[in-house]
């Protein structure tokens, strides 16, 4: 059995963003990046996947970007993956969805992987199309928004989370591709142990170029800071203060603390 | 223009939503076609062409088949927009007819700025117009980013043939929610835990705060995903939706699927050491500082 999972390095959301000199992205100076939290969910499931099948699959994990994006790699290798696949591309940010499907499927097309794992979307991004792109580009059946996930006998048996707490069960024949929501399961921390082990583990490269041929078709016109409305108070200072400011303001706008 | 509003059925009903659609539709003044997999009981009362696949044959969720509808309309009505709610049968849907008419799609827009769509990104810390450069697009649009219109007249309903086919995919049931432990819908005073309380230990002091109001402890996600607190206290689209007089975010991001879960609060109180977190937006006073250090004064100061 071969699985893949697809990874993306997004920056810390907890960063102060601001746009680039060309307005068509983020600046991406002192920012720390990690692995995109949805496609920790994916890697966790695929290392318990292969662990459930005795260490029988071939994982791989495959990520486009920079040099940078290797750290993500590494960090996928040390939970469990078995080899990697890094595109390179030092302009990833500027591709949309339907060019990263593309070098993806392209990719992936005669490898014949089993089972396909994504984030279902990312965090810097945002557009949840990736990975429903790849599997209908591979010609395979996908379900978005796994909240839970078993696999026996060929067969893949997932839980969709839906609105409001409810949960559509869906069943899936191989190959197929499911993209990971958030509380799919537990992401483990890589032990030290494990974190050297993944250092003799091999990660390939392969140049953009030679997988994309698609031009962007939904492409970013601007990125900007979003205007504030304002009229709301902002309490800045010291802790006792801001309390007594704070309980003034709820004593007259609000019937609840009195 | 024309736009195709791919509107959404489950479990009997046609949601809601759909009416989102059409306000979407109105603001752009363009003309109308919907397409439901739905039932003639549960079609939109719209005033214009209603195109109807049989939800007993197609299934309530069973992607190949909703797709190949959604494709014949657009056949038949060559629109220039198919637009979806954001929802879980939206964003699951959308790309799939995304790639088949090969058009671009705008993930979750929020707004049409000069013409462009707007969407969020960075966690709605930063915006980003997107422009398709195809001649038609596929858009979703974020819950409540446009008001639902009322139900107007009954439409022209046209029935669809599809071919059934799952292609790989079966649609088992659903699974209930779980029953509610804590109603937070009808809670006067909510306080919220997000991640920025740190660890599940310091979830008391959130605890104690929320008691000292005479209100009820909420959640947002990270914080159920982590196990910090239980389901049955998550505020947002895949927990509760809530209307209180005063909500109080302790270290809560403000993630959209938060937002839109608590928007409708009266007064809203966010506490948050980040002075540009998305929750600020919806924030009546903005306390920028370190929950662990703040809630604990507050809490002393309440309790007298």
């Amino acid at each position: 059995m071969k699985i893949l999972v697809c990874i993306k390095q997004v920056p810390d959301m907890e960063s102060r963003f601001k746009p680039a000199a060309d307005g068509l992205w983020f600046d991406e100076t002192d920012l720390a990046w990690r692995m995109n939290e949805y496609d920790e969910y994916a890697v966790e499931q695929a290392v318990q996947l292969k662990e459930q099948l005795g260490k029988e699959p071939e994982l791989t994990v495959l990520s486009i970007g920079s040099d940078r994006v290797v750290e993500a790699i590494k960090k996928a290798l040390a939970m469990g993956a078995d080899r990697a696949t890094h595109i390179q591309d030092a302009a990833a940010q500027q591709k949309d969805p339907w060019q990263i499907a593309s070098i993806i499927t392209a990719y992936a097309k005669d490898k014949d992987f089993d089972l396909i794992f994504t984030g279902m979307q990312s965090q810097d991004r945002g557009s949840a199309q990736v990975g429903v792109l790849v599997a209908e580009l591979l010609g395979i059946a996908s379900a978005t928004t796994v909240v839970d996930f078993s696999f026996a006998d060929g067969v893949v048996s997932v839980k969709r989370e839906l609105e409001g707490g409810i949960k559509g069960l869906v069943s899936l024949q191989t190959p197929a591709l499911v993209t990971c929501q958030l509380g799919l399961n537990v992401p483990r921390y890589p032990t030290l142990p494990n974190i050297m082990k993944a250092k003799k583990k091999e990660i390939e490269a392969i140049a953009v170029d030679s997988l994309l041929s698609e031009q962007a078709i939904a492409p970013t016109a601007q990125v900007y800071a979003p205007v504030r409305k304002g009229g709301g108070i902002v309490l800045e200072g010291d802790v006792g203060d801001m309390v007594q400011n704070l309980l003034g303001i709820l004593k007259e706008k609000t019937a609840v603390v009195v | 223009m024309k736009v195709l509003l791919v509107c959404e059925y489950r479990e009997g009903k046609l949601l809601d939503t759909s009416y989102e659609l059409v306000a979407f539709a109105d603001t752009l003044g363009a003309e109308k076609v919907a397409v439901l997999v739905g039932d003639e009981a549960a079609v939109p009362q719209l005033d214009a062409p209603v195109y109807l696949a049989d939800v007993a044959l197609c299934g309530e969720y069973n992607p190949a088949v909703h797709k190949a509808a959604v494709l014949a309309a657009v056949e038949k009505e060559q629109p220039d927009y198919i637009v979806f709610s954001h929802s879980s049968y939206g964003w699951d849907l959308a790309p799939r007819v995304a790639v088949a008419l090969k058009v671009g799609q705008v993930t979750e827009v929020v707004g049409i700025v000069d013409g462009d769509f707007e969407v969020g990104c960075c966690n709605a810390k930063m915006r980003r117009k997107v422009k398709p450069t195809t001649a038609r697009a596929v858009l979703t649009l974020q819950a409540g980013a446009f008001a639902a219109v009322a139900p107007q007249a009954a439409p022209r309903v046209e029935r669809l043939e599809v071919a059934i086919d799952g292609q790989g995919l079966t649609f088992v049931g659903y699974e209930a929610a779980e029953v509610k432990v804590v109603d937070l819908t009808k809670a006067e005073v909510i306080v919220t835990a997000g991640r920025g309380v740190g660890k599940k230990d310091n979830i008391s002091l959130i605890a104690d705060l929320a008691k000292a109001m005479g209100g009820e402890l909420g959640a947002s996600r990270p914080v159920v995903d982590a196990e910090w607190v239980e389901h049955s206290h998550q505020v947002g689209t895949t927990g509760q939706s809530v209307s209180p007089k005063l909500y109080v975010a302790c270290g809560v991001s403000g993630a959209i699927q938060h937002l839109a879960g608590m928007k409708k609060s009266d007064f809203v109180v966010a506490i948050n050491k980040d002075k540009d977190a998305p929750i600020g937006e919806m924030a009546d006073v903005l306390v920028v500082a370190d929950v662990l250090q703040f809630v604990p004064v507050l809490t002393a100061q309440l309790q007298g």
